[in-house]
């Protein structure tokens, strides 16, 4: 059996470089590749012998990110050590009008980090030192590679850890949830990495080193930092990160409750926000889902459950035994059939199995799927999943609905076999679809995954062009040249055909016939 | 002023018409509107966001200096300004739309802070930002990116916009984040204008996420013999797990250093994370009432106005610095956030002009050799003689070009509130 994971792509035409590329276009991309391999022997003498790779199939491991849907080969690859290597290599590209694309540990989900075959990939992955742990003033200074969970092992002795946890917080890097402004499941109470970061050293990209913050709050200034976070490596590569940390809570309880159907479940979750209780995590799969995790993992989950909400308190001890009474009393009212209860590591650990192998469980019931992320208002949760349901039996697109209830951030699981002639646009049209419910109600094409290349034509979805325009004199005031991961998170003509409102005057490089718009 | 704003000045001077073709009430500057020391030419009252980006265009086609104004309390903050032509008061900006079940809240620039609270409180719910200036309007807490006591637990304001809308110094209305608590798309902007001064654009509404009202709170406080001891104390609330919202410091200008926690939480936890706060504070008493001047600035009306940042550990540092800063003056008022390293502190108005530019001088140079260059004093707000001595609010600021840049690319001919910000921004 095959497992695939794809995203949504039936809101964007689908962009096949070779032919959208316009007539006349390959003579300049021949250019650009005698441009680059001009600039490998520089980029030796930056990043030494061994942190360059210009080998074909070496390179093509790069190709892509999480979604591999997109894929292209990087022209070169870079593996720097250093801050100063990270800005030398920048500063090289903007002065040859080469793009580069920043990349972590590869793992994100909207294809942010898709190479250029006429680009440099800077790829963070041998920076990867914990620099200082510094409990006093619950602070760690790290490298961008270092992984996001081992920055809660090297915090874990002094009882602190680092709040942030993206599902792939195994292997995921820093400096990669610095650019997609990274959250997790925990992030209803605890925010999202825009919220834990005091500090940045920044490599712009026109190949300045820019310290912003450190381990005091608000320096002088525009919030840079804020600003930063979340721009998708259009603005540059962090190199360095000075990170809040979190006191260990006395007291962590995960609550599994269990209901026939999902309105029931929605009920419960509205009753815990209206009495007031903020919860760490609130998790919602369907019947489907179920199933999936249940093949996969055998989580034993509630047998003749619709629906699964988990709720994870924590805090002081006290405070969290209040409020997972009221939790289990208002969820009893909403109609739970069956409530459990864990606070030790291992119990809660088996509730969560089930919920955190969902995405992969899908594989066991379907050939192949495409994971959506949207948001909705909370309280539009119930009408939307019923619309969901609606587009799936109109369709016969089977959906497994995951999501984190608590912040109406939707994660269906869309299901279709890639072996059947069509499918996967059907499937595609029906995951377009939930993301257009999604605008409709008041909310967001993405909740966590990024834009990258995946949704920067639903952008104008969203926003006028006007916020577009606006976004994009802010971009150009890091990146002038236009060479900071080009053609992501914004809409361009080229990806998306013309789009009204997005700048369309001649690229400063063209201007200076440094560089060719193609 | 110099000869070229004197001439731009000149040549704005017939721009009363176009002012008035924005078709938004306009009237002659009087001296209560002074910004700084600075009468505006014009004030314009805007109905609505359309009326401030009608204002913001006409204002922009002839260059006129644009100065946004909510409540007006802390209009005098930031460096003085280079010009002041029209002052666009958005107080009649204050629809407030609650999506109650959502916890978010969009709030027009000019709603009283005060008027907000009443109507999420009314829903059990809150905008957790502390009220450190009375009477302050939604858009100036966010425009000053002023945080009180609760920035500790629930971040600083900035951390709580979910989206915002502007308008732009040529007038177009842009947007940035959303109504949803969850989202990652776009530029969020609103984090670079939270804390701008009104520099790179006019906020017009503001989308918070909100939190629920605790049900019950409690404020343990101690004395500390000196900043030492306080740190002391300080850290070792922090290493418990009683989950504070806020551990500050109040050291009037006489006096010793008390050290106030305060807990928030369900009523049945509430006692007993006390009694934890307190056996961990000797000689600590516990109150249901927030203490005497909880979130308040310290000072008074014509003081020059700090605010000092550090790593949280540096506090004794900081503390000892601000008792040695002003020699004539004594030690200064200091209150502000143990937990995460922000302080307030003023130097007296009786202060000579010269002596504070030079008190805040060294006061700067030290607090940054205390803290590793870790910290920053910045001043918030001075009288204008203490400007005129050659007060420098800012101090160094890392990331200037890059701030320079954004600036000329979103407000090319610097109409927003000229000079007020970093660098002359």
């Amino acid at each position: 059996m095959r497992e695939r994971a794809i995203r949504d792509r039936s809101d964007e035409s689908p962009h096949d470089r070779s032919t959208t590329d316009p007539a006349g276009a390959a003579h300049g991309r021949a250019d650009r590749a005698d441009r680059l391999s001009a600039l490998v022997p520089r980029l030796k003498r930056i990043c030494g012998g061994d942190g360059v790779i210009t080998d074909a199939s070496r390179r093509r491991t790069y190709e892509s990110d999480g979604l591999t849907y997109h894929a292209e080969v990087p022209g070169v690859v870079v593996l720097p050590t250093t801050a100063e290597q990270v800005a030398e290599v920048l500063g090289l590209c903007a002065a040859e009008g080469v793009p580069f694309v920043p990349r972590g540990a590869g793992t994100g989900l909207s294809a942010g980090a898709l190479p250029r075959t006429d680009g440099v990939l800077v790829t963070t992955s041998r920076m990867r030192r914990v620099i200082e742990v510094d409990p006093d003033n619950e602070c760690a200074v790290v490298q961008p590679g270092v992984a996001n969970l081992d920055i809660t092992r090297a915090a874990a002795p002094y009882g602190y850890y680092y709040a942030p946890d993206p599902s792939s917080q195994q292997v995921c890097s820093v400096g990669g949830n610095i650019a997609e402004n990274s959250g997790g499941a925990h992030c209803l109470k605890y925010g999202f990495t825009v919220n834990h970061v005091l500090g940045l050293q920044i490599a712009t990209p026109q190949g300045g080193l820019v310290r912003l913050g450190g381990k005091a709050p608000e320096a002088p200034g525009y919030d840079l930092i804020g600003a930063f976070i979340g721009s998708e490596g259009t603005l540059g590569i962090a190199t360095e990160a000075t990170v809040r940390l979190v006191r260990t809570p006395q007291k962590v309880t995960t609550l599994l409750a269990a209901f026939t159907g999902m309105d029931a479940g929605g009920e419960a979750v509205s009753s815990v926000v209206a009495e007031g209780v903020l919860p760490a995590a609130v998790e919602m799969m369907d019947a489907l889902s179920i199933e999936a995790a249940e093949a996969a993992v055998a989580c034993d989950y509630p047998e003749g459950a619709g629906a699964v909400l988990i709720v994870e308190l924590d805090g002081p001890a006290a405070d969290v035994d209040a409020d997972a009474a009221m939790v289990r009393r208002l969820c009893e009212r909403a109609g739970a059939f069956e409530i459990r209860e864990a606070s030790g590591a291992a119990e809660r650990a088996r509730i969560w199995k089930g919920r955190k192998s969902a995405f992969a469980a899908v594989g066991r019931i379907s050939p192949a799927y495409i994971v959506q992320d949207g948001v909705v208002p909370r309280t539009a949760l119930g009408e939307v999943l019923g619309d969901i349901a609606r587009l799936s039996a109109e369709s016969g697109i089977r959906v497994a609905n995951v999501f984190h209830a608590g912040d109406g951030n939707l994660h269906p699981l869309v299901l279709f076999d890639d072996a059947e002639p069509g499918a996967g646009e059907r499937a595609a049209e029906v995951s377009g679809a939930i993301l257009d419910l999604c605008i409709r109600h008041g909310g967001s094409i993405t909740g966590e995954h990024g834009v990258g290349v995946d949704k920067a034509c639903s952008m104008p979805r969203m926003f006028t062009p006007q916020d577009l325009e606006t976004m994009d004199l802010f971009r150009r005031a890091f990146d002038p040249a236009g060479v900071a991961n080009p053609e992501k998170l914004l809409p361009t003509p080229r990806l998306c055909g013309e789009v009204p409102g997005v700048r369309k005057d001649v690229h400063p490089l063209v201007a200076e016939g440094r560089a060719e718009q193609f | 002023m110099s000869g070229e704003d004197q001439q731009a000045r000149v040549e704005a001077d017939g721009a009363v018409g176009a002012l008035a073709a924005s078709g938004v009430p306009v009237r002659p500057g009087a001296d209560r509107d002074a910004v700084g020391g600075v009468v505006p030419r014009w004030v314009a009252e805007p109905a609505d966001a359309d009326g401030c980006a009608a204002v913001a265009a006409a204002a922009a086609r002839d260059g006129l200096a644009l100065v946004p104004r909510g409540a007006g309390t802390k209009i005098g903050w930031g460096a003085p300004l280079r010009r002041c032509d029209v002052v666009l008061d958005v107080s009649a900006l204050n629809r407030v739309d609650h999506a109650a079940g959502d916890l978010v809240v969009e709030a027009g620039a000019g709603t009283p802070v005060e008027d907000l609270a009443d109507v999420l409180g009314a829903s059990g719910q809150r905008l957790p930002v502390d009220p450190v200036v009375p009477g302050s309007t939604v858009g100036g807490v966010v425009a000053t990116g002023l945080s009180g006591p609760g920035r500790m637990l629930y971040g600083p304001v900035r951390d709580l916009i979910l989206g915002m809308t502007v308008v732009r110094a040529d007038g177009v209305a842009a947007s940035s984040g959303g109504r949803v608590v969850k989202n990652v798309a776009g530029y969020d902007l609103g984090k670079l204008h939270a804390g701008a001064l009104g520099t790179l654009g006019i906020i017009t509404s503001v989308t918070f996420r909100l939190r629920p009202v605790p049900p019950a709170a409690h404020t343990v406080s101690a004395r500390a013999d000196d900043p030492a001891r306080a740190r002391e104390l300080v850290a070792s609330v922090q290493r418990s797990h009683t989950a504070p919202t806020a551990i500050e410091v109040d050291r009037p200008a006489a006096g010793a250093v008390t050290v106030h926690v305060l807990l928030e939480g369900p009523k049945d936890g509430i006692r007993a994370r006390a009694d934890e706060v307190s056996s961990l504070l000797p000689g600590s008493s516990v109150s249901e009432d927030l203490p005497e001047g909880w979130g308040e600035l310290p000072g008074g009306p014509g003081d020059t106005l700090l605010k000092l940042t550090s790593p949280p550990a540096r506090l004794p540092a900081v503390l000892d610095a601000l008792a040695e800063a002003a020699p004539d003056a004594g030690p200064l008022p200091v209150r502000g956030s143990a937990g995460s390293g922000v302080l307030f502190s003023a130097l007296p108005s009786a202060t000579d002009p010269v002596n504070a530019v030079r008190a805040v001088a060294s006061l700067r140079a030290r607090v940054e050799e205390a803290t590793g260059g870790h910290g920053s004093l910045t001043v918030l707000d001075a009288p204008r003689p203490v400007h005129d001595a050659g007060l420098d609010p800012w101090g160094t600021v890392p990331g200037l070009p890059l701030m320079r840049s954004i600036k000329k690319n979103l407000d090319p001919d610097g109409v927003l509130s000229p000079g007020r910000f970093a660098g002359g921004i």
